[in-house]
């Protein structure tokens, strides 16, 4: 079997951010079932804590290319 | 109130470049090479570091920085260095890595999906009507860019008024 174990590293590694993604946005998503009025209000929120949490997927991604 | 001219101009430039990325002629989002997001937040890291240092003077803002105000003091073994860290290396590393990491996986994908639209298109009968969904799902890629690439702008500037925010704070 052949292959790069860079690719299976980063593999691995988005564990931690999708379970971040689907924390973050299952809070949104209480909050706005709990107080609709609240939406526009957490929406920032919530796109800044995902994209926050996407970056550490995506620096795994760029190493696994860069450090073969 | 004042920065603002900085951090529209900041807003729109990484914008546009990232645009650059789904035009048809184009299709090369400057971020995507790592010099670009390397030259932009150097603009931050210089902005958010004079602000504060002409505010509070330099060997306050340094005792600042180490020595957070109002933490016991066992407690600074741990919080120095970390703090030391964060305001120095960690954050112009994540605000230059999440740009050109962002830009450079979103062009990544839609270069898999349209070269592997391509590569079906040549290839046996039945795959060349495979090919319509890899072409497909290479304009749904498309749109998607668009939204990652506002987003990716909006969070770079958010973040740089954070910081510049967090510079210009009175004592805790």
């Amino acid at each position: 079997m052949t292959g790069t174990l860079a690719i299976v590293g980063f593999g691995l590694s988005t564990i931690g951010p999708g379970t971040a993604t689907g924390l973050i946005f299952a809070a949104y998503i209480s909050g706005v079932a709990r107080q609709p009025e609240a939406r526009s209000i957490l929406q920032p929120i919530a796109f800044l804590g995902f994209a926050l949490a996407e970056a550490l997927a995506l620096f795994g991604l760029v190493l696994a290319f860069v450090l073969k | 109130m004042r920065f603002v001219p900085f951090l529209f101009s900041l807003f729109i430039f990484i914008l546009t470049n990232n645009i650059f990325g789904i035009v048809p002629l184009i299709q090369f989002p400057t971020m995507s090479h790592i010099g670009f997001p390397i030259g932009v937040t150097i603009f931050s890291y210089v902005t958010y570091h004079y602000v504060a240092i002409k505010k509070h003077g330099f060997s306050k803002y340094v005792k600042d920085i180490c020595f957070m105000p109002g933490i016991p003091k066992p407690v600074y073994l741990i919080l120095t260095p970390v703090e030391l860290l964060t305001y120095l290396v960690t954050r112009p590393l994540t605000l230059s890595m999440r740009l050109f990491a962002n830009m450079f996986a979103g062009h990544l994908l839609l270069l898999v999906f349209t070269l592997g639209g391509e590569y079906l298109l040549t290839s046996g009968l039945i795959l060349k009507f495979l090919s319509l969904f890899s072409f497909g799902f290479a304009i749904g890629l498309s749109f998607f860019e668009l939204g990652i690439q506002a987003l990716q702008a909006y969070i770079f500037t958010l973040l740089t008024a954070l910081y510049i925010a967090g510079a210009l704070a009175d004592e805790h």
